[in-house]
């Protein structure tokens, strides 16, 4: 039963993935790629961690799987957060079809919406 | 198994695209990130195929040293020294 549970959690945590790793191709700009992957890329890795953890209980795996539940939660929100912090600061633009950028009009910068589709 | 290692290393190949040709640095920053964590997934995955728990050992480092290498770029992107 519980090994079942553990595989959902683990296929799932496969497709999250795949599927946050698409948006990293198709998506516009910067932003809009950032917010696509990290969200999905953070739940699937820790779903297929802690699928692992499911699947062998508190063995040496599993206790370690954990704790890598742990960094990997801390990690790529607080990265994406910086990095997308520091190219608004860098001017790096956003993409056209952006409706509001509140973020440099507070700081009392130019525009800068208006980068083309890549 | 194998079905789902194969559709990780489809991500990073992904990925990869996104590094090789995003036209700004902060794509290649972020696509190199988004790359270590799938790579701590498919180090997990065979940990648990191959019952070896020091593969675990292998994903903890690699999420830490890229979550340090991505936040020293963003420093650096955002106009600040490493001692700020």
């Amino acid at each position: 039963m519980i090994d079942t549970l553990g595989w959902v959690f683990i296929v799932g945590g496969v497709l999250f993935n795949v599927l946050g790793c698409l948006g990293m191709v198709r998506f516009p700009d910067v932003y809009n790629r950032m917010q696509s992957t990290t969200k999905s890329v953070t739940l699937g890795a820790c779903g297929i961690l802690f699928g692992i953890f499911l699947i062998n209980g508190f063995t040496a795996l599993g206790i370690k799987a954990l704790v890598c539940v742990l960094f990997v939660l801390i990690n790529l929100p607080v990265a994406s957060h910086a990095l997308s912090r520091g190219s608004l600061i860098f001017g790096i633009k956003l993409w056209k079809k952006t409706i509001k950028d509140e973020f440099t009009q507070d700081r009392g910068g130019t525009s800068i919406i208006g980068g083309e589709d890549e | 198994m194998t079905i789902l290692l194969v559709l990780l290393v489809l991500g990073a190949f992904f990925c990869l695209y996104r590094a090789l040709r995003g036209p700004s640095i902060s794509d290649r920053v972020m696509a190199v990130d988004v790359m270590a964590v799938i790579f701590t997934s498919i180090t997990a995955l065979m940990a648990l195929r191959y019952n070896l728990a020091y593969l675990l050992d292998l994903s903890i480092a690699l999420a830490v040293i890229s979550f340090v290498a991505t936040l020293a770029l963003a420093k650096y992107l955002e106009g600040r020294s490493l001692d700020d």
